[in-house]
C-alpha cells in the first residue's frame, strides 16, 4: 500500500485475503470503501455548490459535466455509496448504543438488507428525480 | 533495523494509551448523528435545486432555511470525512513521512472545501438580499 519501505515493526491487522467471504465482512469492508467513495464524490458536489456562487457560465460547465453520461454514472454510484454508508452507519450506532444485532444470523441478514436497500433506494430516488421533475 | 522484543503489553503499560482515541470516536459518532438527519435532506436539496438550471439553484439556496441546512450539512460532512479519512490513512500508510503528509493534506482539503462551499452558500444567500 505504501511502497517497499515498511518501517513500522508492529503487528499488522489481518489482510483482506485471509478472510472467508461472507456478508458481514463485505458490509464492513464496503462501509470503508463507500466512505472513501463519498469523500471523492464530495469534490464533484462541492464543485456544484461553488459553481452556483461563481455565476451562470461556471454553473453551465459544471452542469454539463454532471449531465454527461460519465457524470450521471458517477452521481448514481455516489448516491448508492452515500445511502449504503448511511444505513450501515445507523447499524454502527445501534451496535454502539443499544448493542443490537450482534447474533450471526441477524448480523448477516442485516448486512444483506443494507446492500439491498441502498441499491433499491438509489434506483428509486434516481428514477423519481429524473422522471417526476 | 533493531527490533525491540519487549512485549506490546509491557510497552503499553509503560507509556499508556495515546489518550486521544475516545475523543476521536465520540466526535465521529456525534457528527454521524447529525448526518443521519442532514444527509436525507441534502439528497432532496441537490435534486430540488438542480432540476431547473442556474436560476433554480440560486433560488433554492436564497431561502434562509435551505442556506442554514446546507452550511450545517457541509460542516458535519467535511468534519466526519476528515475523521474517517484520518483513520483510513493511519490504518494503511505505515511509512512515517507519507502518513504525516497525507494526514496534513486531509486536513487542508476538508477545511479548504468547507471554506469554499460555505462561503459560496453565504454569497448566494446574501446576494439574494432577503
Amino acid at each position: 500500500m505504501s511502497g517497499s519501505e515498511w518501517t513500522d515493526p508492529r503487528p499488522m491487522s489481518p489482510h483482506l485475503q485471509v478472510w472467508k467471504w461472507h456478508w458481514t465482512m463485505a458490509a464492513s469492508i464496503f462501509h470503508r470503501v463507500t466512505g472513501v467513495g463519498n469523500y471523492i464524490g464530495a469534490f464533484l458536489v462541492s464543485a456544484w455548490v461553488i459553481a452556483i456562487a461563481a455565476g451562470p457560465e461556471t454553473y453551465a460547465t459544471v452542469e454539463g459535466i454532471m449531465l454527461h453520461p460519465v457524470g450521471q454514472i458517477l452521481l448514481f454510484f455516489w448516491l448508492a455509496s452515500v445511502l449504503f454508508h448511511l444505513v450501515n452507519g445507523i447499524r454502527h450506532m445501534l451496535w454502539d448504543g443499544p448493542k443490537a444485532g450482534f447474533s450471526p444470523k441477524v448480523a448477516s441478514g442485516w448486512s444483506v438488507f443494507n446492500f439491498a436497500i441502498s441499491i433499491l433506494a438509489a434506483a428509486t430516488i434516481w428514477s423519481l428525480a429524473t422522471n417526476l421533475f | 533495523m533493531s527490533t525491540n522484543f519487549e512485549t506490546p503489553t509491557a510497552a503499553a503499560r509503560g507509556l499508556g494509551s495515546a489518550k486521544s482515541g475516545t475523543e476521536h470516536y465520540i466526535r465521529q459518532r456525534v457528527s454521524a448523528i447529525a448526518l443521519v438527519f442532514l444527509v436525507p435532506w441534502f439528497l432532496y436539496a441537490v435534486i430540488a435545486a438542480s432540476r431547473s438550471g442556474y436560476d433554480g439553484a440560486v433560488a433554492f439556496l436564497s431561502a434562509p432555511w435551505n442556506a442554514i441546512l446546507m452550511i450545517l450539512t457541509l460542516g458535519a460532512a467535511f468534519y466526519h470525512m476528515r475523521l474517517g479519512m484520518q483513520t483510513v490513512i493511519e490504518d494503511y500508510i505505515a511509512k512515517a513521512g507519507m502518513k504525516q503528509t497525507l494526514l496534513i493534506l486531509n486536513t487542508f482539503v476538508t477545511l479548504g472545501l468547507f471554506a469554499a462551499t460555505a462561503l459560496s452558500v453565504l454569497k448566494i444567500w446574501i446576494s439574494a438580499g432577503a
